[in-house]
């Protein structure tokens, strides 16, 4: 192929075209660096939003060769166990008469579970719902547990975007990324 | 890296929650510590009294004495529950150390000089058996108050039972 190029092309035209040929020639490398950008950006904005803390960046520390999944796994027994407090939370919220004091055991183990992956939001959200569950206001408990459950809902989503990516990213880019 | 199997490390990690019993292993695998973990007080008293059975390389001496060996064994509690009374009743109980969590891989270093100070102990006394094994445990929102003791001794053995 035969590529005539003006000299009037800025670089930003170039791109897209050295990006194709690239892709022509090594299709595996212009998918990891284009996968791995939008990675970065994802994850970027997960921080920005403050849906996750430094806490996810230790989780992808413990994560190499010897435990190559474990960001996934972890997300993944989180988004289980915080649905099974969550489904708690929701009956004890309902139960008449209320008992506060079992509630706040459920909403200790959902701030756990939250604080353990990183995610901010829930946890800083569950804190408040505990101070509406410690005051047995019922009002402020609802409220506040809607809050928590939209940003569980959003956070899910939003992992489950990352990771499905990660995991197309996979060992090829692993092993040629070089401090990033 | 060369690993001297006598000097390797056993932790004992008690935790309800699977999610934060996976996270402790991980911690502490790349921390190099051999790690098995459980998720009930009564189900790590349990592993600790079968190890006296077992003819595995990194444990136990026939000529052991069951009973008195669990009392020694170092316990670290770790919690994500900020609340200084509670803490100092853990420490007050026997524990080495609290650790809040989520636990980071810098706590692992902490975990070393308690195993040590166990293991010298051990030396003293001559006793071999779980001379490299520390237990951490989760105390959960299920722990339940810890009784008067007048022995030292008992009250880590009943601390690690009332997890």
């Amino acid at each position: 192929m035969v590529l005539h190029i003006s000299s009037a092309l800025t670089a930003s035209a170039l791109h897209p075209l050295l990006c194709f040929c690239f892709h022509n020639t090594y299709p595996e490398m212009e998918n990891a660096s284009g996968l791995h950008r939008q990675l970065a950006s994802m994850k970027k904005n997960l921080f920005d939003q403050g849906y996750l803390d430094e806490q996810f960046y230790q989780l992808e520390e413990l994560q190499d060769e010897s435990s190559p999944n474990f960001v996934e796994e972890v997300v993944t027994l989180f988004f289980r166990d915080s649905s099974r407090s969550m489904a708690n939370i929701d009956e004890a919220l309902q139960q008449c008469p209320r008992d506060f004091h079992r509630l706040d055991k459920f909403l200790h183990r959902l701030k756990g579970s939250a604080s353990s992956i990183g995610a901010a939001k829930m946890k800083n959200e569950c804190t408040r719902l505990r101070e509406f569950c410690s005051e047995e206001n019922l009002d402020g408990c609802l409220r506040s547990f809607q809050k928590v459950k939209n940003d569980h809902t959003i956070l899910r989503q939003k992992l489950e975007n990352y990771l499905q990516l990660l995991r197309q990213v996979g060992p090829v880019d692993r092993a040629s990324r070089s401090g990033s | 890296m060369a690993v001297d199997a006598e000097a390797q490390f056993h932790v004992l990690a008690v935790d309800d929650s699977l999610m934060d019993r996976k996270l402790i292993e991980r911690l502490l695998k790349t921390s190099s510590f051999q790690v098995t973990t459980v998720d009930s007080g009564s189900k790590a008293l349990e592993v600790l009294g079968l190890r006296e059975d077992q003819t595995s390389a990194s444990a136990v001496s026939p000529e052991h004495n069951g009973s008195s060996s669990l009392k020694d064994i170092p316990v670290v509690v770790m919690s994500s529950e900020n609340v200084p009374s509670r803490i100092n009743r853990c420490l007050e109980g026997g524990a080495e150390e609290f650790f809040l969590k989520p636990v980071q891989l810098s706590d692992m270093k902490r975990l070393r000089p308690h195993i040590l100070k166990g293991r010298s102990k051990d030396q003293q006394l001559q006793r071999e058996e779980n001379s490299n094994t520390i237990i951490i445990s989760s105390s959960g929102s299920k722990r339940k108050a810890m009784d008067e003791e007048p022995s030292p001794e008992r009250t880590r053995l009943r601390f690690s039972t009332a997890i």
